[in-house]
């Protein structure tokens, strides 16, 4: 196990070093640059800054300078958000994005799973087609459409909970952003979850725990092993992307998290912020791979003597 | 050859039959007819062009009334007289247009008149009666009847038309995008998985370290590049939506290859691109038929959400991530101006993803 486990991060170096070289190149392939304001500076002021910066000098040794602080995990200083540094920023964000992010999955989970093995224990029957109208219907409603819309439902009709703010994370205003985010989870979890399972309840082995007489819940425990597979390997790439933030729900809902850094910075230039969410997302989905791996090899047996 | 044109037949006529007999899809197809209908027939139907401004009808709510309200009539003309420096003493409404009796302190220029014709409620005055040197005048204004059946938005546009435009502008996205992401998916996967080996190594690597960047750093670079050329942010989202295309097809690709008559084919001494063309993609059409309609939404969803980001379509063109972005900002103001097209926009995902479940159970009926 451990070493599956020195293998596979040693494998994410070269990856992460491509993913970094790609998004390092491309986004100075953009026109325009950090400094540019609609007022043009005067080229005194632009050189100064960008020989702060080191900007001035040029790309491959920007490239291997960025490289080098990066080992010693030093982002940078961000271009335009002033006086901050790019690990400053995530420092501050990325607890309330993984806080969000985590409570949502957590709610994707129990919801897709549960709704999942009850439509699959009742195919084609009235459970069955409620829950994958539910769930084509989460599927289909954007984030950007069920946020505003629960706003004005529980935020302004019902008065119920606030309308957006973080208010250091307290419970009430955490919830409207988790709903928001957990939503199409649970309808792509429910989906997978029922598929996998009308797949495994057709297996040799459940067929043996029926004709033994056993109860719908040990054979539910036995077939969800199987079926957990689909879901997982979802699941990984899903964790990643909801804990390192949303842009629309932390936009819409005035959460200051960190979600919104990626295309802020994409648009303004901000090299170093879009540099350090790359990491970081980048990062995300290599580390829950491996978990997924992992826990593949923990619940499928070929898969661990393979 | 025979043979094998009566059972392709027979595959898509049974599942014809198939999708035939899931309710679902089948509404949903007709639901898309009439949503295709009013997208691309209404706007010629609409009274109201999607870009014409009634700067006096900001943000109406929606209503089957006709406007101008009768409360609004009175305010309008007194609002009109008073920039003639004229006095409304009377106003009486008869049918289609309202008898107003005008009094000044000094005589009434009627080259004036015309800023009743230029307002969004009323027509060209006729003076009925002058007195005291034009400083009384009896005006027969014709009222403008005007209805906006969803409302206006915040610039005094009519939000249906502008949900027409913006319907559009999804259902082109979505026929343009994923026509974009098919080609080179197709293309790509079916190269990969047929040349195999090396090539196959290097192409399906940088699709997953293309993967692995967000994709949405890929789009916004895009348009940066290519600038606010809509057509050109089409592409771009196709261009991006690829990847899993790419993936789908190889796999195909991969089990294809080891088949008979491609054998058979390489045997003859078909070249490749010609066994790749005649033999490979014909084949994969089943599975790739279903993963473009599901496909269709997706690019609908991806351009609705950049322009909800203010980096897709301009104004005045419009589309429903705008429209919804504009609802989303105002909802204190008007609920409708996001309830409409948040609506429309659901109706049109959820229409197109019922057919793509239907589709896919009914070319592939495994699961069910």
């Amino acid at each position: 196990m451990l070493a599956f486990l020195l293998r596979r991060t040693a494998a994410m170096v070269p990856t992460l070093l491509v993913i970094i070289t790609l998004a390092f190149f491309l986004i100075r392939l953009a026109p325009g640059g950090p400094f540019d304001l609609d007022r043009p500076l005067d080229s005194a002021t632009m050189a100064n800054l960008k020989r702060v910066y080191g900007l001035d000098r040029s790309l491959p040794e920007q490239y291997l300078s960025y490289l080098r602080a990066l080992v010693g995990g030093d982002f940078g200083p961000s271009l335009v958000i002033r006086d901050f540094s790019v690990g400053e920023i995530f420092a501050r964000g990325l607890p309330v994005s993984i806080r969000i992010g985590g409570l949502a999955l957590l709610l994707a989970l129990i919801a897709g799973l549960g709704l999942g093995i009850a439509a699959a224990l009742r195919r084609n029957r009235a459970v069955d087609y409620l829950v994958m109208t539910v769930a084509t219907l989460g599927l289909s409603v954007p984030t950007f459409v069920t946020a505003p819309l629960f706003q004005l439902f529980f935020g302004l009709s019902l008065a119920w909970l606030p309308v957006g703010g973080w208010n250091d994370g307290a419970w009430r205003n955490t919830v409207l952003p988790v709903l928001t985010l957990a939503l199409p989870q649970v309808a792509v979890i429910a989906r997978l979850t029922r598929a996998a399972m009308i797949e495994t309840l057709r297996a040799h082995h459940i067929r043996t725990l029926r004709a033994q007489g056993l109860g719908t819940a040990t054979i539910v425990r036995h077939a969800l092993r199987g079926a957990l597979l689909p879901v997982l390997s979802y699941l990984g790439p899903a964790a990643a992307h909801l804990l390192t933030g949303s842009l629309v729900v932390e936009t819409i809902f005035g959460l200051p998290g960190i979600g919104r850094y990626f295309i802020e910075g994409a648009l303004s230039r901000d090299y170093t912020l879009v540099m350090g969410t790359v990491v970081v997302i980048a990062l995300f989905v290599l580390i829950f791979n491996i978990l997924v791996d992992l826990a593949y090899a923990l619940l499928d047996p070929r898969v661990r003597h393979g | 050859m025979g043979e094998a044109t009566a059972s392709q037949q027979g595959y898509w006529r049974l599942a014809l039959l198939r999708l035939r007999a899931n309710r679902a899809a089948v509404t949903s197809l007709t639901v898309l007819g009439l949503f295709a209908l009013f997208c691309l027939v209404g706007p010629f139907l609409s009274p109201h062009a999607y870009d014409r401004v009634y700067p006096d009808y900001v943000r109406e709510p929606a209503s089957l009334e006709s406007h101008p309200l009768p409360a609004q009539i009175q305010p309008a003309a007194e609002r009109i007289a008073q920039r003639m420096r004229a006095k409304v003493e009377e106003a009486s409404v008869k049918g289609d247009a309202v008898q107003l009796r005008l009094s000044a302190p000094r005589p009434v220029d009627e080259r004036n008149l015309e800023l009743f014709a230029r307002s969004d409620l009323f027509g060209r005055p006729v003076v009925v009666e002058r007195a005291d040197e034009g400083r009384r005048l009896v005006l027969e204004v014709p009222i403008e009847r005007q209805r906006f059946l969803f409302g206006t938005d915040s610039n005094g546009r009519d939000l249906m038309s502008r949900m027409m435009v913006a319907g559009r502008i999804s259902l082109a996205v979505g026929l343009l995008a994923s026509g974009v992401a098919l080609l080179i998916g197709v293309v790509y996967g079916a190269t990969s998985g047929y040349l195999g080996g090396v090539v196959d190594l290097a192409l399906m690597r940088l699709v997953d370290v293309l993967y692995s960047l967000p994709f949405i750093f890929f789009v916004i670079l895009l348009v940066t590049f290519l600038g606010r050329n809509f057509l050109l942010m089409f592409v771009a989202i196709g261009a991006v939506e690829w990847l899993d295309m790419a993936r789908i097809v190889r796999g195909q690709t991969l089990s294809l290859k080891r088949q008979e008559f491609v054998q058979a084919a390489e045997a003859l001494g078909v070249g490749t691109s010609d066994i790749i063309r005649h033999h490979i993609i014909p084949n994969l059409i089943g599975p790739v038929v279903v993963f473009v309609t599901l496909l269709v939404p997706k690019v609908i969803l991806l351009e609705s959400f950049l322009s909800f980001l203010g980096l897709g379509v301009q104004e005045p063109l419009t589309s429903l991530g705008v429209l919804i972005s504009e609802g989303a900002k105002s909802i204190q103001g008007g609920a409708y101006l996001l309830i409409f097209p948040a609506t429309m926009l659901i109706i049109l995902l959820l229409a197109l993803n019922f057919i793509g479940d239907g589709l896919r159970d009914a070319l592939d009926p495994r699961d069910r």
